[in-house]
């Protein structure tokens, strides 16, 4: 293949990049200003991160979205992982493809629709049944988990597809039933796509400010709602400090993960190595 | 119940001679595995058609045939991953129908090995007897036993990626065999291995079976693979079984064309059949260019259009012609030869046109006068070598 | 050498949640549903059908009903759902009044055909700088390929409405770009760049760029590169090679990162609120404002099932699609 990389190509990447990482830069450079505009430097200073400790209201919202996040990671990750199982193994069935549909409709749906669809439901339901009585976190779980379950079963359907069908038939032909099956072997094989499933999830929830804002009510305000009452109305170093800080913690996680994976594949490559070779 | 012995103990207690078993040719003998007319189809595609066999306890039995032969689907309605559309499976006298694979006392060795990656090769081996609730203490000891026979037991704490293929297959094999099970089928377990480890596996297989006493199903496209393993050979065409013989049979007597030429190589002559008798018979071929004389009577119509199989090993090569044959003798010319080191090959064009592929094996190491491209040679063979084949 | 029966933590884990499904199975209320004719395998794709077809498709049928109802001042703002009255006339009278004030008032369909377009746009955009970079991943040595696919991955775990944000401080009369340019002396006026159609189509390709390098990159990665050495072989220059190989073998990739940038970019709510302009409304917007300012529940379910309608066809594209690429696995 030929090596000499196209001088179009590498700029693009270049260019790409800066476009993608220049603002987040910025947004960290200013999280450091001592005045209190954005976009004029005034000097160095932390006082910002001290006045973002300081903010009750930043505090209990994060909480909140922290909660809901994980809640919805792992709803989403059982159902996802329900549907993808079923999607990816149980052959033609009735309802395949009304399941089938069901979870990518919502990988492309805008979150308008689906935001306004669920609150009439809650709000129908209310009428109907009595619950639920009042909008909050339960609502704005089940919402996340509706669509965040979609993200899960793709990941974890296409991890399935890959997966080597023999082995669950190895498993049955030892004498494992069905269930023992999945849970024994296929389970603990696909982990690594159900964890990524649940970290996918969780920043879908975490990040969702326009679902949240149909089907929340009083008193539940998450993260990215307080963000863009604020951005909004005026805005002051504040948020920069609560977006370094989201970044510096993501990229940390990001960079540990990666880290570890590669030595992980180092030693399995190791590994397959010296087998080769004893032989 | 197969007894388990390991190399040590084998060496304290010599086994008997080895008897020659062949349960199939005893009309009393009940056959361990019944298989009666089983039929899959999918969809309108029939993989498998009205197939009935008996295989006797005990045995290697070979399903050999080419890829959409149907030989992989049949053994996978044994081990229970597929219903069969009509037709049942009888082992040791139990029905199998509507039995799944993880109640059949029947155990599989697949191709890819499919041994569990996330867990080491003892856990592997032990998987299937702790589905069986038995105590810990009785599962080490029968998994130490097995990875003794295989000679896995320096690797017991290795996980799948650590080994190599060859090594994996004994794993695969071990953890297939450990649950003692009545019937052991194996999907291509030659398949993955170089050269030389599949000669060596192979003879391998064959004495763990016969120290085990397991009864084996193979399933293979590989001849070689099939006349070494086998006690009998079920050749398949099409989902159906053409012909069932233990390997010598199949060569030396193909019932067929299409057996005659999957197996090893052979020359196929048309011809016509012009003197019939009980004793002998005379086929008249264009295509030889002369005449075949057969010294067995064939049950066919005088007239009649049969096939001849000659095949290449049968055939001697010389510069002049035998005295002694007026049958079963041509004239030709070399076109090809391949030297194979312990054989030579020789493409021979004769008069009508057809080429006949010859073997001969290297005898005399250093040759002067070996035969050489564009020569005219006489090719014979002995009455009895030429097999009829009818279909 | 440790017996084989010693089990680990992660192994009774699983272990004991095949004991505990198997004791649901074993428990009187399934033997009841199997005694029903239901087996096993019904209940488990029952379980996420249930909870889609309760959470995800029975919500668009109310959207679906209440649009055909009219704003009332109560809580709900909106007729009810189950009319007992039978009037079975009025009820005909308000059947598409909603739809058609969509079609009557020209705010509605400027805000569709510009939300189209701008979603358009903004994905030739996204195509045009995310096929180049995912090119240039899938082209890279092993070692830079995860780095790079790390690096664009990183801005979409972190906060999507602060990104956004960070544009509103780039793009302002006193931001960053317009202090660059007028110190360089490129410009004399600080250029207006928010509350524009230029800030929405930047704040659209920053945001949904990785949505279309990925799947980009999953298609280039795995295609065949001895197709382009064969090529190479057969006389054919690079270029070419490229517009002949490349380029048609990657349209199922190309496809997918379209449809997951153009179909959400539609409805587009944050970027166009943040960044766009009152004159270039989008219809995510449109929805917005008609359920929270104007309370107006019917007609912005009418939006909503209008923007459906309009998207129905590329939803489509996109499912058959995603259908084809899991059946290309096996």
């Amino acid at each position: 293949m030929n090596p000499r990389r196209s001088f179009f190509v590498l700029t693009t990447l270049a260019f790409g990049f800066a476009f993608l990482y220049v603002p987040i830069l910025l947004m960290i450079a200013f999280s450091f200003n001592a005045g209190k505009l954005t976009t004029v430097w005034a000097g160095f200073s932390t006082h910002w991160y001290a006045a973002l400790l300081d903010n009750e209201q930043m505090l209990s919202a994060t909480a909140l979205s922290l909660r809901i996040a994980a809640m919805t990671a792992t709803g989403a990750v059982i159902l996802g992982t329900v549907a993808g199982l079923v999607l990816a193994r149980f052959g033609r069935f009735k309802g395949r493809t009304l399941l089938s549909g069901m979870t990518t409709a919502p990988l492309v749906m805008p979150e308008v629709i689906t935001g306004l669809s669920l609150l009439l439901l809650f709000v129908a339901l209310a009428n109907l049944v009595g619950w639920p009585a009042r909008r909050g976190v339960s609502t704005i779980t089940i919402a996340h988990i509706t669509f965040a379950m979609a993200y899960v079963t793709v990941v974890v359907q296409s991890r399935l597809a890959t997966f080597e069908d023999a082995l669950e038939e190895a498993a049955m032909d030892l004498g494992a039933r069905p269930a023992k099956v999945f849970f024994v072997i296929t389970l603990p094989i696909i982990l690594p796509a159900i964890v990524s499933g649940w970290l996918l999830a969780f920043t879908l929830s975490w990040d969702d400010l326009v679902i949240a804002s149909f089907v929340s009510g009083p008193g539940s305000t998450t993260l990215p709602m307080l963000i863009f009452s604020k951005v909004r109305l005026g805005v002051t170093p504040e948020i920069n400090a609560l977006a370094t800080l989201m970044v510096t913690i993501v990229t940390i996680g990001i960079v540990v993960a990666a880290v570890w994976m590669q030595r992980q594949e180092r030693a399995r490559q190791r590994d397959v190595q010296l087998a080769q070779a004893a032989n | 119940m197969p007894t388990l012995t390991s190399p040590q103990q084998q060496k304290k207690n010599p086994q008997p001679q080895k008897q020659r078993i062949e349960p199939w040719s005893d009309p009393h003998a009940e056959p361990y595995l019944r298989i009666e007319r089983i039929t899959k189809k999918f969809g309108d595609f029939t993989a498998v058609d009205d197939v009935t066999l008996k295989v006797y306890k005990g045995e290697i039995f070979c399903l050999l045939g080419g890829s959409g032969s149907g030989k992989t689907t049949l053994l996978r309605v044994l081990a229970g991953f597929e219903e069969p559309t009509a037709g049942s499976v009888f082992i040791d006298g139990q029905d199998m129908t509507g039995i799944p694979p993880y109640e059949r006392p029947v155990n599989m060795m697949f191709q890819s090995y499919a041994l569990f990656p996330h867990m080491s090769v003892e856990k592997n081996v032990a998987f299937g007897l702790q589905q069986e609730g038995l105590p810990r203490a009785e599962i080490s000891q029968r998994v130490a036993e097995m990875l003794e026979i295989v000679k896995m037991t320096p690797y017991a704490r290795r996980k799948p990626h650590q080994l190599s293929g060859g090594q994996r297959q004994r794993v695969a094999l071990a953890r297939s065999l450990v649950k003692r099970p009545k019937l052991l089928l194996l999907d291509e377990p030659l398949g993955a291995l170089d050269r030389k480890l599949r000669e060596h596996t192979q003879f391998e297989l064959v004495n763990i079976q016969e120290q085990l006493g397991v009864t084996f199903v193979v399933v293979t496209h590989d001849q070689e693979e099939a006349m070494t393993l086998a006690s009998r050979i079920g050749v398949m065409n099409h989902g159906k079984i053409v012909q069932v013989g233990t390997p010598s049979e199949i060569y030396e007597y193909p019932n067929s064309r299409f057996v005659a030429d999957f197996i090893g190589s052979v020359n196929m002559f048309e011809g016509r059949l012009v003197e019939d008798e009980p004793d002998y018979v005379r086929i008249a071929s264009e295509e030889l260019g002369g005449t075949f004389y057969i010294d067995h009577g064939v049950s066919s119509a005088p007239g009649a259009t049969v096939w001849v199989a000659l095949r290449p090993e049968k055939i001697a090569i010389s510069r002049e012609r035998s005295s002694e044959n007026v049958d079963n003798a041509v004239p030709g010319v070399i076109k090809e030869i391949a030297y194979m080191g312990d054989m030579s090959i020789y493409l021979v064009r004769l008069p009508a046109g057809k080429t006949v592929r010859v073997t001969q094996p290297n005898v005399i190491r250093h040759a002067e006068n070996r035969l050489t491209w564009d020569e005219e040679v006489w090719l014979h063979w002995h009455p009895s070598s030429a097999v009829v084949v009818t279909q | 050498m440790a017996a084989p029966g010693y089990v680990t933590l992660g192994e009774r884990m699983s272990v004991a949640l095949a004991w505990l499904f198997q004791g649901i199975t074993q428990s009187p209320a399934y033997r009841w549903l199997r005694k029903r004719g239901m087996r096993g395998r019904a209940l488990v794709v029952a379980v996420p059908s249930l909870w889609l077809l309760l959470f995800f498709v029975v919500p668009f049928l109310i959207v679906l009903k209440i649009s055909f109802a009219e704003t009332a001042y109560s809580v709900p703002p909106y007729t009810p759902l189950i009319d007992w009255s039978g009037e079975q006339v009025l009820a005909l009278k308000l059947y598409l009044s909603n739809y058609a004030f969509l079609l009557e008032d020209p705010l509605y369909f400027n805000a569709y055909v510009n939300s189209v377009k701008v979603a358009a746009i903004s994905t030739i955009l996204c195509l045009l700088i995310g096929y180049p970079m995912a090119y240039g991943i899938a082209r890279a040595s092993p070692a830079w390929r995860n780095v790079l696919l790390m690096m664009i991955i990183l801005p979409f775990w972190t906060s999507f409405l602060l990104r956004v944000y960070a544009w509103i401080g780039m793009l302002r009369t006193d931001g960053v770009i317009n202090d660059i340019l007028l110190f360089i002396g490129i410009i004399d006026q600080p250029l207006v760049m928010l509350q524009t159609d230029i800030a929405v189509y930047i704040g659209i390709v920053y945001s949904y760029l990785p949505f279309m390098v990925l799947p980009l990159y999953a298609n280039l990665e795995k295609m065949d590169l001895t197709l382009l050495e064969a090529a190479a072989d057969l006389g054919s220059r690079p270029a070419k090679a490229f517009l002949r190989i490349t380029l048609p073998l990657s349209l199922p990739g190309i496809i997918a990162g379209c449809m997951l940038v153009f179909i959400p970019a539609v409805g587009e709510f944050v970027i166009p609120a943040l960044l766009g302009g009152p004159d270039s409304l989008m219809i995510g917007r449109v929805l917005w404002d008609e359920f929270f300012a104007n309370r107006d529940w019917p007609v912005a379910s009418a939006v909503a099932i209008a923007m459906l309608l309009l998207l129905v066809v590329p939803i489509m594209i996109f499912q058959y699609m995603q259908g084809r690429q899991m059946a290309a696995h096996r």
